[in-house]
């Protein structure tokens, strides 16, 4: 589904990947970990077309496309889907609006027609439910005065209303209580199928006792270390990075 | 030549049969102008605002005969059950008119009727609270047409909307007008009054409207103007109101049309307890010029005011907002708030904004804050990653950034009317109703 190959890339001046290479199939979910500053957001926003970053090498492949070719919102019509670390405040647009424009858009650039409000609705019903939302949320300003649980929740909404082929969950884990990371792991999990895939990008491996990945890798210094299964994550837990920073030196 | 002009159209007025209490004032006023001549960027409440380009311009005084109907106006109606009183090219049209509606008690007519009806109360009133020494309310005093009246007595209240519609039709080309509003709200008294605006061909035109404002105590009045002229229009609008004890004054001003618009919103807080929220949206495009200018005076204790103006600037066009919030050295307590957000969605577009606060009270808590911006490039990002196309996430943020002070208009109908205006600008002519992106 996703080839990543060599990938390099740049915050203005500075090189944040350093050669990536990652090949993500359908039906699996990949965890990534790695200490702060290894490139692991920077991962997860490339791949979502963030304006803030150049590639510099390397390529992209989803589906067998030219990733790094499409605008953000083609992406997200192909299938890819970015949970943000800090979900964007938009006064002024309701959630519902905000929700629905960008379901519409989904189904017309997929060839389908606009739904309406009160169809919508129906749709909504039952999504809510896997985030364990209330519908009073619809009404308000899009994550205007919501708590970090309540953002990351609408994170996953959005991406049970879009119901992406790749999701990419950037740090979703951070600055949750353990009800709230339950509740948004449980609603990733319910999200699960075997033609959609998900990179889970996270510094601790709390969020990982829940969402179980079938791979670990480990991104250092803007490259893969160290790539493993699910018991990686647990040595991580057990160990830290440094020992394996010292032998990716060594 | 322009005071000559002027003085000639002033002298072919005076003809008219008046009463014996308003000629003088008309003649004062008229001399005032005349030494005053139009303002210019020499004075420090127009730096930013020039009248020259409109200063030597012969418009006539009056238009000629017009054949505008009552269908022609449905668009602009907002809501035709609402009492509506129309100055057409300036001067009160009855058969465009409908004042059947009008809430018990109050009073809603031209001012010529007023003059004849309601003497004691026009004298009492007329010319109390423009008193400002401003040559362009002056013109207005010495040049006016046509005006309206509108009266709301001891503890009548209504929720009713009077509208006093000012349309400029093709007639109105190369014309002056200078309509002309008085308010009077006695103790406890409730009314709400809209005012628009509106240009129905492209022609060039002068408008120059003085509103006076009377706020009785524990009264409120919501006022709210809309100002969608010609773009090839010249408008400035003068509105002085006076507040006793307890009472509420509610200004919104919407700018959206001229080539050149001023505003100016001046309030007195003349006694104890009172309140007032002066909000306004501009929209920008073109070479539009768009100028506020407000003032509110806190001359007694206790009282608050409420300030919030937002932009949005597109191409060529120029804004400025001046707000000023005086003190006195009496006015303990007083709780002042303004605040003045632009966007600007052009590297050719301009703001001057200028917060004034001028505060001789030392118990006292009064904030200011301006902004300008240009777009959310994260928001952006944020709707584009969702698969919102970027034009439509562009439009539904600049959108936004606007109606967010729409939100302050207490009614659903007006404020319904301005969002869908605002949504016709930003958002297309689109399948979405004026609310859409606030949808529950």
């Amino acid at each position: 589904m996703l080839e990543i190959s060599n990938l390099t890339a740049t915050a203005g001046e500075k090189d944040i990947l350093k050669g990536i290479n990652l090949t993500v199939n359908a039906g699996e979910v990949h965890a990534i970990m790695g200490p702060n500053g290894s490139g692991k957001s920077t991962l997860a926003q490339v791949l979502a077309g963030h304006p803030s970053y150049e590639v510099t090498g390397g390529t992209v492949h989803f589906e067998g496309e030219d990733l790094l070719e499409l605008e953000p919102e083609e992406r997200a019509h192909k299938g890819v889907f970015l949970a943000f670390q800090y979900p964007i405040e938009i006064p002024g647009v309701s959630n519902a609006y905000f929700l629905r424009s960008a379901y519409n858009a989904m189904r017309v650039a997929r060839g389908g027609e606009e739904v309406d409000p009160m169809e919508f609705l129906d749709v909504m019903e039952e999504k809510l439910k896997i985030v364990e939302m209330d519908d009073a949320m619809l009404a308000r300003s899009v994550n205007m005065g919501f708590s970090g649980g309540e953002k990351k929740r609408n994170e996953i909404l959005q991406m049970a209303v879009l119901e992406p082929k790749l999701a990419i969950l950037d740090e979703t884990d951070s600055g949750l209580d353990i009800d709230a990371l339950r509740v948004v792991a449980e609603g990733v999990n319910k999200l699960r199928r075997p033609d959609n895939a998900a990179i889970v990008v996270t510094h601790y491996q709390r969020l990982l006792n829940y969402i179980i990945p079938d791979f670990v890798h480990v991104l250092a210094g803007g490259r893969i270390i160290r790539s493993g299964g699910k018991e990686l994550a647990l040595e991580l837990e057990e160990k830290g990075y440094d020992w394996l920073l010292q032998e990716a030196l060594a | 030549m322009s005071m000559t002009h002027w003085q000639a159209a002033f002298a072919a007025r005076i003809a008219r049969d008046e009463p014996q209490w308003l000629a003088p004032m008309r003649a004062a006023a008229m001399t005032s102008f005349n030494a005053l001549g139009f303002p210019t960027t020499a004075l420090e409440d127009w730096n930013y605002t020039s009248l020259s380009s409109i200063a030597e311009v012969p418009f006539t005084v009056g238009a000629s005969a017009s054949s505008t109907t009552v269908a022609d106006l449905t668009p602009y109606m907002i809501n035709a059950e609402w009492p509506t009183i129309v100055l057409l090219n300036g001067s009160y049209s009855p058969s465009l008119s409908s004042l059947d509606s009008i809430p018990a008690g109050m009073l809603v007519m031209d001012l010529a009727q007023a003059t004849r009806e309601q003497p004691a109360l026009m004298q009492q009133h007329f010319g109390t609270v423009a008193t400002s020494e401003h040559a362009m309310t002056s013109m207005n005093t010495g040049l006016m047409q046509d005006g309206v009246f509108v009266h709301v007595p001891k503890h009548v209240e209504s929720e009713t909307p009077i509208h006093i519609l000012h349309v400029s039709d093709a007639a109105a080309a190369m014309s002056a007008k200078f309509p002309r509003t008085l308010i009077v709200a006695e103790a406890f008294a409730k009314a709400t009054v809209l005012e628009s605006f509106v240009g129905m061909a492209d022609v060039a035109y002068f408008t120059n409207h003085v509103a006076e404002v009377v706020v009785g105590e524990h009264a409120t009045i919501t006022h709210t103007k809309i100002q969608r002229e010609s773009d090839l229009a010249t408008h400035v609008s003068t509105t002085e109101v006076h507040q006793a004890r307890n009472s509420h004054y509610v200004n919104f001003s919407m700018a959206m049309g001229s080539k050149l618009s001023r505003t100016n919103v001046y309030t007195v807080l003349d006694g104890d307890g009172g309140g007032v929220t002066l909000n306004g949206l501009y929209l920008g495009k073109g070479t539009q010029h768009t100028d506020h200018q407000t003032r509110i005076e806190h001359a007694q204790p206790n009282c608050f005011s409420r300030e919030l103006y937002k932009g949005v600037l597109d191409d060529a066009s120029h804004a400025v907002f001046n707000g000023k919030v005086y003190v006195h050295p009496i006015a303990q307590k007083t709780d002042g708030k303004q605040s003045n957000h632009t966007l600007l969605l052009s590297p050719d577009a301009r703001i001057d904004t200028k917060p004034q606060l001028e505060i001789f009270a030392d118990d006292v808590r009064c904030t200011h804050g301006a902004t300008v911006g240009r777009m959310d490039e994260a928001g952006l990002f944020y709707m584009k990653s969702r698969g919102v196309p970027a034009e439509t996430a562009r439009r539904l943020l600049t959108y936004a950034f606007a109606a967010d002070v729409l939100e302050t208009i207490e009614n659903e109908t007006v404020k319904q009317a301005l969002e869908q205006l605002t949504l016709e600008r930003y958002a297309g002519s689109g399948n979405n109703t004026a609310h859409a992106a606030r949808e529950h």
